[in-house]
């Protein structure tokens, strides 16, 4: 007695990945030379039409998604349960709390200390100071910037043997800096610094693939993640809007006398 | 990094919809991947993932922190891919058949006219390019989004029925639908091949 061929939906099943009943059509197939060349067809018209290219969206592609929905994201009043409500309260606290931190951080790095003056009154902080500070921040920021950057395009491959390359360091970096860089970019747009706004805004995406990485990432993984930032050329450009920015925090030089006639 | 998902969406919904930002660096690549294979060219492809992700915001109270942003989302621009081919259609779906009607029976979205040659498709390097490119645009809405869910994303029957809206049997015999047209017009070009 003969085996009945397999019916056109048992082999699209089988070929779609189905695990249900699947020895027994393997089975089959080594037994039916016609069959088994029905399912080689199959494949190859599967695999055929599977193959069109795809297109790799170009690097500004996820902040030209952004800047087409942010205008319509009306925010939301909150609605959540006490619980949730608490948590999000706190991560505001903790966030409002870093601020004053940075700037009382930034502050004392940029004015000079026992100066026997009273420290100026925030209302009297004029425009120049608050962007040189910014400046300053900015310039820390794209300093640490750099230097996870660096470590990655430098990163030793895996030891021998090892099928993952430690990454955790990296990563917990690019969180502590994601925050940052969102609050620098923003403000940079709001004063119209095009320039450190458009790096920014390049930079983020990569600081969130490497804070949501995984603590381990295969060589693979991580030779792609080189080849995007040298591709992208994000080590020399972050080099020039931060030379651009050191330059600009140095206080404007007295204007030259003039020479007598 | 499902938790994440989860904190971010937890600020958006307390107030703060620059956190969505997030949402939007980590899945929109996905979402065009997607989004590509339906509509078959870039342009088309953007408007989808900026649609998906503003139905997502408008929708996020719907979204439960215990599953998963990425694959809801992903739901959500399989759905607006759908819809985006069916009004370029002009298509009204039947999403499945009526009680008596023979599942088998000719779709009337098969004989809806496919769009004209896109860029992308005049630009692919080879005629058998170009005609896996045509075999797609012959399939309907619902056919080309089971037949890539399945076949070329690779996701269970389970997934795609759930993002379709239809049943299992519906599911399956849009997957078959699709395959069969596709195997009719490709299967010359393998044979050649060969």
């Amino acid at each position: 007695m003969t085996t009945p061929h397999m019916t056109e939906e048992q082999l699209m099943d089988y070929c779609g990945g189905e695990t249900a009943g699947r020895e027994a059509v393997e089975s089959h197939l080594r037994a039916c030379p016609e069959c088994a060349a029905r399912c080689q067809s199959l494949r190859q018209v599967l695999a055929l039409a599977a193959s069109l290219p795809l297109p790799e969206p170009d690097v500004a592609f996820e902040s030209r998604m952004w800047r087409g929905i942010r205008p319509q994201l009306e925010p939301r009043v909150a609605r959540a349960g006490w619980r949730e409500w608490i948590a999000v309260r706190r991560l505001v606290a903790v966030g409002a709390v870093a601020g004053l931190v940075l700037a009382a951080f930034v502050a004392g790095r940029y004015f000079p200390t026992n100066t026997g003056v009273a420290p100026a009154p925030v209302a009297q902080v004029t425009p120049q100071v608050r962007e040189r500070i910014l400046l300053v921040a900015v310039g820390d920021h794209l300093d640490r910037a750099q230097s996870i950057l660096l470590e990655i395009s430098n990163a030793e491959p895996a030891a021998a043997g090892s099928a993952t390359v430690d990454f955790s360091r990296e990563q917990q970096r690019a969180q502590q800096l994601l925050a940052a860089n969102r609050i620098y970019r923003q403000t940079a747009g709001q004063t119209g610094d095009a320039a450190v706004a458009g790096f920014l805004d390049e930079l983020e995406p990569l600081l969130v693939e490497i804070a949501n990485s995984p603590g381990q990432v295969a060589p693979g993984e991580l030779a792609e993640l080189r080849r995007r930032i040298a591709a992208r050329g994000l080590l020399l450009k972050v080099r020039v809007v931060g030379s651009a920015v050191r330059e600009r925090q140095q206080p404007a030089a007295p204007a030259p006398a003039q020479g007598k006639s | 990094m499902a938790d994440t998902d989860a904190a971010q969406v937890a600020l958006v919904l307390g107030g703060d919809p620059d956190a969505y930002r997030v949402l939007v660096d980590r899945h929109s690549r996905r979402l065009f991947r997607l989004a590509y294979r339906m509509t078959g060219n870039e342009h088309d492809a953007e408007e989808v993932v900026q649609d998906a992700l503003l139905r997502a915001y408008r929708r996020l109270e719907q979204f439960e922190s215990r599953a998963n942003f990425g694959t809801w989302l992903y739901r959500i621009c399989a759905n607006c891919a759908l819809d985006r081919l069916r009004k370029q259609r002009g298509e009204n779906l039947r999403v499945e058949p009526a009680a008596g009607e023979d599942p088998d029976a000719a779709d009337p979205l098969d004989t809806a006219p496919s769009p004209e040659p896109g860029p992308e498709r005049l630009a692919l390097s080879g005629e058998m390019g170009a005609q896996v490119q045509t075999a797609m645009e012959s399939l309907s809405a619902t056919e080309r989004m089971a037949f890539v869910l399945r076949h070329v994303e690779g996701l269970g029957l389970d997934e795609i029925s759930a993002s379709l809206g239809l049943n299992i049997g519906a599911t399956k015999n849009s997957i078959f639908r699709a395959v069969q047209k596709l195997r009719r017009q490709l299967e010359p070009l393998v044979s050649e091949a060969r």
